[in-house]
């Protein structure tokens, strides 16, 4: 009984994440300027660690948290040095 | 599925509603991260798949693993709290790296100075002056 109502319930979030990591990528590929698709790639990484760890309540293995753990880290970084860059290249220009 | 079946009900059922809610959550806001016109109100948008959604299923994963260990895992907070300090700090960058094209290019249009600040401190002036 338990077993399916956590099965169905991973489904079901699985493909809303799997909705949501579509229009994120609907973003990155039509955003008008830079920013609008540094803005959908960190949404993008959020909804992958989010997938992440329904992969690993699925499967009950902890080696998926770790995986969500490192991809929340890159997010920052990716995003923290992108922003940057967006500042400096455009004072170099 | 032989160990899941040994979870008791309610704590399935709690997981499950927690995960979805945390789905439909960060599905809303990329919706609105496609939907809004311009780019400072689409910053505003996936904040909640940051906030909330990323709440809900991190509680779900540690209600989880709790109740299949049989003892408290807690780990899933230090995602939580990274989460949190982080993205206030990426999207403040992001938003002063917009706000500083925009305002290089000055093509698009880019948000003013509210006017209602100065009629507030002009309102105030004379409040004070007729005091």
């Amino acid at each position: 009984m338990s077993a399916t109502i956590i099965g169905v319930a991973i489904l079901v979030s699985q493909v809303l994440l799997g909705a949501a990591m579509c229009t994120a990528c609907w973003r990155l590929l039509r955003g008008p300027r830079a920013q609008d698709r540094v803005l959908a790639l960190d949404s993008l990484y959020l909804s992958g660690m989010l997938m992440l760890l329904t992969f690993g309540i699925g499967s009950g293995k902890t080696i998926y948290f770790e995986a969500a753990l490192i991809v929340g880290l890159l997010s920052f970084v990716a995003t923290a040095a992108i922003a940057k860059f967006l500042m400096r290249g455009e004072i170099i220009e | 599925m032989n160990q899941l079946d040994a979870l008791p009900t309610w704590v399935a059922i709690i997981v499950a509603v927690l995960l979805v809610a945390g789905a439909a959550i960060t599905l809303v806001g990329t919706v609105g991260l496609v939907r809004f016109p311009t780019f400072y109100q689409r910053i505003h948008a996936p904040t909640v798949g940051t906030s909330f959604g990323a709440l809900f299923v991190l509680v779900a994963s540690m209600i989880f693993f709790t109740a299949t260990e049989t003892r408290p895992v807690l780990h899933e907070v230090l995602i939580l709290i990274f989460v949190s300090v982080t993205t206030p700090v990426t999207l403040m960058l992001l938003a002063r790296a917009a706000l500083y094209r925009d305002r290089l290019e000055s093509q698009n249009p880019t948000p003013e100075p509210p006017p209602p600040i100065s009629d507030a401190a002009s309102g105030e002036n004379a409040s004070s002056g007729k005091l």
